[in-house]
């Protein structure tokens, strides 16, 4: 268990920046109360993430303080994993350490804001790890805006010295929080495909790690080819497709997958191929594909009655749905007009119309957890794209053009994307598929460096 | 209709009896004319020619020798091609032929495409075949489908005849 405070900030929750606002002479006046020496008004320090950002932020990152080695080593892992995550956002740039000119025990007393101007450093991030007699950890840290000399946020957690790495994804988060005005993304995991081997006998995993890569675990032994990951929204659980190896066939079909107890079961029994499984997004239904007698249709399966729902009627393939945040509708992979493409209906299947409308084929559309747009893979003219649009269609952008890109998923905020990328295979069969980010922006792609290959990943919501 | 298919069907089994089966050579299924070229190599050498072993009947070896186990499907299509409808007339005739077997249509798409799309045509694929032969008097509880989508290519690399042999559906003897 890890407790966690707000330093000197007494609010709770940290809530949505449209909500803040109308709480800020309030506010105002309990951080001036508190913070009465340094703080002369409200930051203006601000990150724009709505468009490409050319000249990332200067942010000086100091270890966080300790008086002894064991704590100063926590200290310095946990300055090290909120630097890393901050600088592959692409919106902030670490200040090399080496250019600090005041010390981290000095820190302590606050920071001589000159000192951290003297270098360009805009914001400045410090505290103190202190271990307790009960073998238990406390984390200080705050962070200023150089500039206007005042604390934006400050915040103390206690919790076992293992879950060093959690604390400095939860700082990490709280900073993005406070420079951006978006939600943070750094304490998440990343399900995906773990692969290797040629074409034709490529053994693959079900895998799971932090959104930086590290804590990486299998989950499955490669004995049963597994595809397509998803998250629940608001449970342990994975929901994915598996060909069940039965009597000499295999058969595929969805399973869920208990991250907790590591328990699987199947989705139902059902007389057709089930795949292309989701969540909804409160958790308590999963929406996926049937395919009976040569027609793939939409389903919804109730988690707790186990009751089933068909959502489509159309000869065509009917693929890949996805529900829209609020729930009320589905965007979804038919090709009922000839060729594949996105549909949107509302959640009962009813108030059909096609929303893609460019060149090519559309598939795997996915809807941002902010609503506001859908990322999709399309293939035109022997290419492939990650893009989005609006969920009306309009707004459509490409963000990313390859051989091969495919399958997009949504960190929670909205504002990256993850998908990955396969080479073309040579006469042996060889071939390389890697996972990637990317902003909204259609700038920042970053590799995400995983063991083995990597492929259909499949972003978790944000860990509180 | 199904007289005419069974005798093509035996004159193709005469030709093909003595060819070998291979994974290039099926694209032409059963009825082609390459079954000669086996027994012309081997008349020249020393040794006295040994009769290749005839599969057992109802196999899978028999079925890929004498009808061929595939056929294949253009590009993001499912319908059965004019020029593969031969294949699957000569899998019903067998079928008829042996009635104890029951069999499983695999379907299977080429990499360019996503992957649970892809699944979805491969059941498509699978039972294109499957009507067909419950269409020429095949009683579908001999039959069963399976879609693999992508994840089992047939033939290895990324170009246009590769992906043109992976884009099919495989006749398993269950």
């Amino acid at each position: 268990m890890t407790s966690m405070q707000s330093l000197h900030i007494h609010r709770a929750p940290p809530l949505p920046r449209w909500r803040l606002t109308g709480l800020m002479p309030a506010l105002a006046v309990l951080v001036l109360c508190l913070l009465a020496p340094w703080a002369p008004a409200q930051a203006q320090l601000k990150v724009d993430i709505t468009r490409p950002v050319v000249e990332p932020l200067p942010v000086a990152i100091t270890d966080l303080f300790g008086e002894i080695a064991e704590e100063q080593k926590l200290g310095a892992d946990i300055a090290g994993v909120v630097a890393a995550n901050l600088e592959r956002s692409g919106l902030f740039r670490p200040v090399d350490k080496g250019a600090f000119i005041q010390d981290a025990r000095s820190l302590r007393n606050g920071p001589r804001y000159g000192d951290w101007r003297l270098i360009n450093a805009q914001a400045l991030v410090a505290g103190n790890v202190q271990l307790q007699a009960d073998g238990r950890m406390q984390v200080q840290f705050r962070l200023w805006d150089v500039f206007s000399e005042l604390q934006m946020e400050g915040r103390q957690f206690t919790t076992t010295p293992a879950n060093w790495r959690n604390i400095a994804h939860r700082i990490s988060d709280f900073i993005y929080e406070r420079l951006t005005g978006e939600v943070g993304y750094f304490n998440t995991q990343i399900v995906y495909i773990a692969e290797a081997g040629p074409q034709n006998r490529r053994v693959k995993r079900l895998a799971i790690m932090d959104q930086d890569g590290q804590n990486h675990r299998f989950l499955t032994s490669g004995n049963e080819t597994v595809l397509t990951p998803r998250f629940s929204p608001t449970t342990r659980e994975i929901t994915y497709l598996a060909f069940q190896r039965s009597g000499g066939r295999e058969i595929p079909r969805v399973y869920l997958f208990n991250l907790d107890t590591g328990q699987q079961e199947v989705l139902g029994e059902f007389p057709g191929m089930t795949f292309a499984p989701r969540f909804s997004t409160k958790g308590i239904s999963v929406i996926f594909s049937m395919a009976a007698d040569g027609n793939t249709e939409i389903y919804t399966v109730d988690l707790r009655t186990r009751g089933q729902r068909r959502l489509t009627s159309h000869p065509a393939i009917d693929t890949s749905p996805s529900y829209s945040p609020d729930s009320s509708q589905i965007v979804f992979n038919s090709d009922r007009g000839g060729r594949p493409q996105l549909y949107v209906m509302d959640s009962d299947g009813s108030n059909l119309r096609r929303i893609s409308r460019g060149k090519g084929s559309y598939f795997t559309p996915v809807w941002s957890p902010r609503g506001d747009l859908i990322a999709f893979t399309r293939q035109h003219a022997g290419e492939f794209y990650i893009g989005v649009m609006r969920p009306d269609g309009s707004g459509e952008r490409m963000l990313v053009r390859d051989y091969n890109v495919e399958a997009p998923t949504w960190a929670p905020n909205g504002r990256v994307l993850s998908y990955f990328r396969t080479t073309r295979a040579d006469a042996q069969g060889r071939i390389t598929s890697k996972i990637f980010t990317i902003d909204l922006t259609g700038f920042n792609e970053r590799e995400l460096v995983t063991p083995l290959d990597g492929s259909d990943p499949a972003w978790s919501p944000l860990i509180r | 209709m199904r007289f005419s298919l069974v005798t093509t069907f035996a004159a193709a089994m005469l030709l093909a009896a003595c060819s070998t089966p291979s994974e290039e050579a099926s694209t032409t299924s059963g009825s082609g004319s390459s079954g000669g070229s086996t027994s012309t190599t081997t008349a020249a050498s020393d040794p006295a020619p040994t009769a290749l072993p005839t599969p057992a009947a109802g196999t899978q070896e028999e079925l890929t020798v004498e009808v061929g186990d595939r056929i294949f499907f253009d590009y993001d299509q499912y319908n059965i091609r004019a020029d593969q409808r031969d294949t699957v007339e000569a899998l019903a005739a067998w079928l008829d032929t042996n009635p104890g077997v029951a069999m499983t249509l695999e379907g299977h798409a080429d990499e360019r495409g996503t992957r649970e799309y892809n699944l979805a045509l491969g059941e498509r694929r699978a039972n294109s075949v499957r009507d067909y032969l419950v269409a020429l008097g095949i009683n579908p509880g001999r039959l069963s489908v399976v879609s693999f989508g992508e994840e089992r290519p047939a033939v290895l690399g990324s170009n246009d005849s590769a992906w043109a042999q992976n884009r099919r559906s495989a006749f398993v003897v269950n």
